[in-house]
């Protein structure tokens, strides 16, 4: 060995690994952080502090319990609670049990495939349209009440209590619509990562039937995967906004409505009754959430039972494959043709019940709401642009700090991802926008394209996070073997051979944005009409017509990229099959 | 100019518990061969050499080409070339740019096109360039790979079971090539492999790494 | 337009000190006012619910556009929002450039806004175009029993009326009939929520009918003799609200989300605050062409929309110049035309230009609005202390699932 080697290793230097050491990079994942928690952190501090009587920019500053106390005396306490609970509860058990079946019976054959392909529009189109389809499409003087006007006879809709109806029936069916597609992508994302068909080729070999061999074997295995999503759908349900003002009932509306019309009101001590009911709002879902968990525990406890008692489960297949499919189709169907709803009504001239379809059709709608429509799209584009850049950025930031420093994300890291999600909107919303106005900052494009980056993050996280981990690392080596520096491989392999995920994050994250209702309404005070906000403003006039136009174009908002995303890199490498499929 | 790879009393640890331990020193041209069960770390040295360690592990000791040491340098600068199984080309550049991602920078535009041009005749692929690599056959993009990795003028190898991804006949002409290459070039090879065959085939030491940490 | 309660925060802001607004415009000075609205922008909040008033609103945005003021439009779920927000920046010290340049207000909320000195002026007096107005009308003067002090300027004026499908019903002369109308045809009619604004109308207006004595109502509510007044309203809607559509567990939203539920024949009876909006609705396709309106033989329910700017406003010059262009007979004509928004003008015809009045006399007011003669003379609106009262009461009777 030469001399000046044999120099140095008689120090005997232990050396940690050598990678470099980025600086700026390094800050990224905290800056990330801060983003997405700061928010809800600073939200939740001043919702908790109103709540115990103490808003010092409205002059209250002593400590009381009156604001609960306003809370409990309020009638409709016991019926807006219980809406919540129950709304919650039951659309996740639902869409959580649709999603099963589907999988269970389906999974692997066309009628999935089928489904499969109406996931991305399913998920793209937002919430409130959805809503206002659905609304439309089951009401007594709905689409389905018309069609079969000339069987029943009708000729003025029966007066019956469907869409607003006390216990938020309506409300779930339309939460279900739309959480299903969402569930059943995390589901199939999650059984990417299982073997699920060695399982089932195993299980059905020893004789089991379809559906209770996938219970037995994969959904396990699945569900694991899939608790946190689960857990927002639980959160979601329990605190939506803008469909349950569109769905749900109004005597008295589900808590959170309530908490956003006391947010509104001119008497400021409305707003510590506001903050006392979203700390309510927090404590109920917290409380959910501890429920639904127990019952995973007791549910997977039966199960073993279940699994030891050895039964085939033939006799399940004949009822709950079709019942399965069924509700899945349903659930798509209900989406869909509300969507198609709202397209008729956008054209549409005079249109009475018990008329399946308009007397005539005209531009009229388009024509009077395209100048609204227009500048409340630039509005919406511009803040999704922003918030899905900004999330690109930070999040492509962290994972790429992560992959340079070899530390892969832990469950804790997981949990943080997932809060924002998990902590209901009007728990934390009102607060941050107290804040944001004792500090002059509301109503601010940037502020909202900072409430909206808190819900855009967590999806970019978890639509980025699995293709980006599944690149395989010696691209890397052999780059860097090559001669190429860190970021060298970042611009020049990693993102080109990503850009198909990116592109479709970037879909993912602008669709998010779009669809935002409470943030958008309590952080921009009104100054930033999006797409989103106008529509739900509209649905108080009831007007069909105007929602039809607006719920139109907010699902074409969200449309657009998608196909983007799909197009842009179907045309960049036409000719390179490596990156297809 | 052919320099050397010495490794110097490497040693590996992960979480404190050795892994596994080298003292080898590969002259110009020659092959070291790392033989051992699968888990035994093999992989890990290579990647130690090539300056992608992960962070679990921690390692002593001190990788020189010549009387360089390059333990510190980061991978990009370490100029060692490393094939793996899978032939890794880029499948958003076409063979040409893939060769060209390879090739060292410098040169005008037509000395660099000419160089890839004379690079693909010279692994049979003349008039390649604008393929997609996703269309070769198996040897084909084996070939390129070799060349990318060739193009940038490595002063040592690393190759981390390069050919166990090929089947018999195809194996044997690609191992022929890769050696042929090295050897003509004078490069210091190192080379993991569980396959006796390739040992063989390479000629020179063979070390065997065995299970977890004994002998340490 | 919510009820607002007086909270010791209001009591707070009349007592802090206003910083100087040296730089306000002198609404006297006319010239001046035009000169420095130029490039201005004024936000404008609206209650955003009816397509045709955000369509008129857009028009005035197009008017105001060629004298170099950009209007926007604030579209509100309810317009409370709006004076929220002045009243929270005010408690946040953002005495300058607020987000409000200029409201639709009336009644509780101007009340507010003026008794906590948030508001601008007086300016409306200054408006070139207010020598048209109609001043001798006592609604313009005094809003909800509170003087305008020309702290808000007029822009239309509006009056309870009921829409009724002549397919199904006759006009009803009184709340009494109605009751019973809605007892032999249960499931057809309802009102929007309180505290909707509307639907809080209607309670007042049942409230008017139903007193023994009227003069109460002139005056701030009394709580020792509130029970005992309102006695005979609560009865009322006990005996109604099961009657109603969806037998009262659900209402529509607001106004205009009656129209749907007329058109498709769910109800036959629906109020309005305003007589020509009928007219409109059906011109706009909303309302088939039998809907016809009715008031009630002792009169119904009148009022003014106004326009106010709160203190803090950057655009005040150009919030006047949005103002003065509300109050010209081209934009109080376009108002008052069913096709486009049917509400009643402000202006004195008397005093017009001939070839204005003229405009005026030209329109065709519509086949389901009443002439003058036939809505009669509006009744004063109760002091805004019953509004907020029976409104309250209203959403823990009726709207707490109790």
């Amino acid at each position: 060995m030469r001399p000046l080697a044999r120099r140095i290793a008689s120090l005997r230097v232990t050396r940690a690994s050598r990678l470099s050491t980025p600086s700026a990079l390094g800050l990224v994942p905290a800056l990330t952080l801060l983003a997405m928690l700061g928010p809800v952190c600073a939200g939740l501090a001043w919702t908790v502090l109103p709540a115990f009587g103490y808003l010092p920019a409205a002059q209250f500053s002593a400590l009381s319990l009156d604001p609960l106390r306003t809370l409990l005396d309020w009638p409709g306490l016991s019926a807006a609670t219980r809406l919540s609970v129950t709304t919650g509860l039951l659309a996740t058990a639902l869409s959580l049990g649709i999603v099963v079946l589907i999988l269970a019976g389906w999974y692997g054959t066309g009628a999935f495939r089928l489904l499969e392909r109406l996931l991305s529009p399913l998920l793209s189109v937002p919430h409130a349209a959805t809503a206002f389809g659905f609304a439309f499409l089951i009401a007594p003087s709905g689409w389905l009440s018309r069609l079969a006007s000339p069987l029943t006879g009708w000729d003025r809709p029966p007066d019956l209590l469907i869409v607003q109806d006390p216990w938020g029936l309506t409300l779930t069916a339309g939460l279900v619509a739309k959480e299903v597609p969402f569930l059943l992508l995390m589901a199939l994302a999650a059984l990417g990562q299982t073997d699920a068909r060695r399982r089932m080729r195993v299980a059905q070999a020893l004789g089991y039937g379809r559906i209770s061999g996938w219970l037995k074997t994969v959904f396990p295995a699945v569900y694991a995967q899939i608790r946190l999503p689960v857990y927002v759908v639980l959160a979601y349900s329990m605190s939506v906004v803008d469909v349950a003002m569109i769905l749900g009932p109004s005597t008295p509306a589900p808590l959170s409505v309530q908490i956003v019309h006391w947010m509104g009101d001119p008497d400021l001590t409305r707003r510590l009754t506001a903050a006392a009911a979203a700390l309510l709002q927090g404590a109920l879902v917290l409380a959910a959430l501890v429920l639904w968990r127990g019952s995973e525990a007791a549910v997977a406890r039966l199960g073993i039972v279940w699994i030891e008692r050895g039964s085939r489960g033939h006799a399940l297949d004949p009822v709950l494959r079709p019942a399965g499919l069924g509700l899945g189709l349903l659930a798509a169907f209900a989406v869909l043709a509300g969507l198609a709803g709202l397209a008729v009504w956008s054209f549409a001239g005079f249109w009475a019940f018990p008329d399946a379809l308009p007397q005539t059709f005209d531009m009229r709608s388009w024509s009077r709401h395209l100048p609204g429509i227009l500048s409340a799209s630039v509005t919406t584009a511009l803040i999704a642009g922003f918030a899905t850049a900004l999330a690109l950025i930070l999040v492509l930031g962290c994972l790429e700090s992560e992959y340079r420093s070899g530390r892969s994300l832990n469950r804790r890291g997981l949990w943080l991802i997932y809060l924002p999600l998990l902590v209901p909107q009007t728990a934390f919303l009102p607060g941050l926008q107290t804040l944001l106005l004792s500090l002059g900052a509301d109503r601010a494009i940037w502020a909202v394209v900072l409430a909206h980056l808190v819900f855009v993050l967590p999806y970019v996280f978890l639509s980025l996070g699995d293709p980006w981990r599944a690149w395989d690392r010696r691209n890397g080596t052999v780059a860097a073997a090559l001669g190429t520096s860190p970021w060298g491989v970042l611009w020049r392999v990693r993102l080109p051979m990503l850009l198909r995920p990116i592109l479709t994050t970037a879909a993912v994250a602008f669709a998010v944005s779009v669809g935002q209702y409470l943030p958008t309404l309590l952080v921009g005070g009104g100054r930033v009409p999006t797409l989103t906000t106008e529509a739900v403003a509209l649905a108080s006039g009831g007007d069909r017509r105007a929602i039809g136009v607006y719920g139109v174009a907010q699902t074409l908002a969200v449309l657009g990229p998608f196909i983007l995303a799909l197009a842009l890199p179907a045309l960049v490498y036409r000719n390179r099959r490596g990156l297809h499929g | 100019m052919a320099e050397a790879l010495i490794l110097h009393d490497i040693r590996i640890t992960r979480g404190g518990a050795p892994l596994l331990r080298i003292d080898h020193s590969i002259a110009p041209g020659a092959v070291l061969t790392v033989m051992g069960p699968s888990g035994v770390g093999k992989s890990t040295l290579l990647s130690y050499v090539a300056g992608t360690l992960a962070p679990e592990f921690e390692a002593s000791g001190m990788v020189c080409l010549g009387s360089t040491d390059i333990t510190a340098l980061p991978p990009a600068r370490r100029r060692i070339g490393i094939l793996f199984q899978d032939d890794l080309l880029f499948p958003h550049l076409s063979v040409g740019a893939n060769l060209a991602f390879g090739l060292r920078a410098g040169g005008s535009v037509a000395f660099r096109r000419d160089r890839i041009a004379m690079a693909l005749a010279d692994i049979e692929l003349e008039g390649y360039g604008d393929r997609d690599p996703a269309t070769l056959s198996g040897g084909q993009k084996a070939r390129v790979a070799l060349m990318r990795m060739l193009l940038s003028e490595p002063r040592a190898l690393l190759l981390d079971e390069a050919f166990s991804g090929l089947d018999v006949s195809l194996r044997r002409q690609i191992r022929t090539l890769v050696f042929d290459r090295a050897r003509k070039m004078a490069l210091p090879v190192l080379m993991v492999t569980h396959d006796p065959e390739d040992a063989a085939a390479a000629g020179g030491a063979v070390e065997h790494l065995t299970a977890v940490g004994q002998g340490l | 337009m919510t009820r607002l309660a007086i909270t010791p925060f209001l009591i707070a802001a009349l007592l802090a000190p206003f910083p100087a607004l040296a730089d306000d415009p002198d609404p006297a000075d006319w010239n001046a006012v035009v000169e420095q609205a130029q490039g201005q922008t004024v936000y404008w909040h609206a209650w955003g619910g009816s397509t045709a008033t955000n369509d008129f609103i857009a028009w005035i945005g197009e008017q105001v556009a060629a004298q170099g003021v950009t209007l926007e439009h604030v579209k509100l779920a309810d317009t409370a929002d709006a004076v929220t927000r002045v009243l929270n920046e005010r408690q946040a010290g953002q005495d300058d450039d607020g987000a409000v340049d200029l409201i639709w207000i009336n009644g509780e909320n101007f009340a507010a806004l003026k008794q906590a000195d948030l508001l601008f002026g007086p300016f409306a007096e200054h408006l070139p175009n207010w020598q048209y107005v109609d001043t001798a009308n006592e609604v313009l003067q005094t809003d909800f029993t509170v003087p305008t002090d020309g702290y808000e300027s007029p822009w239309a004026l509006a009056q309870v009326v009921f829409m009724y499908d002549t397919a199904d019903m006759e006009p009803q002369p009184s709340a009494q009939a109605i009751l019973d109308w809605a007892q032999a045809n249960p499931g057809r009619f309802t009102y929007p929520q309180p505290p909707d604004f509307l639907g809080s109308t209607f309670v007042k207006q049942m409230l008017i009918e139903l007193v023994k004595d009227g003069a109460v109502l002139g005056k701030p509510v009394v709580e020792a003799e509130y029970a005992d007044v309102t006695e005979p309203l609560w009865d009322y809607l006990d005996a109604l609200t099961p009657v109603l559509w969806r037998s009262g567990a659900a209402y529509p939203a607001s106004g205009p989300a009656q129209f749907q539920l007329i058109t498709d024949n769910e109800i036959d009876l629906a109020i309005s605050l305003s007589p020509g909006e009928a007219s409109t609705a059906i011109a706009n396709l909303q309302l088939p062409d039998t809907v016809r309106t009715f008031v009630l033989e002792n009169g119904t329910i009148g009022n003014a929309s106004f326009v106010a700017i709160p203190y803090n406003s950057g655009s005040k010059a150009a919030a006047m110049v949005v103002a003065d262009t509300l109050l010209s007979p081209e934009a109080q004509v376009r108002a008052q035309d069913p096709a486009i928004l049917g509400y009643g003008t402000v202006l004195d015809l008397d005093k017009l230009p001939t070839a204005d009045r003229a405009a005026f006399e030209a329109l065709d007011l519509g086949i389901a609005t009443l002439g003058p003669e036939e809505l009669g003379t509006a009744l004063p609106e109760p002091h805004g202390s019953w509004m907020t009262r029976i409104t309250e009461d209203w959403v823990r009777r009726y709207g707490a699932g109790q």
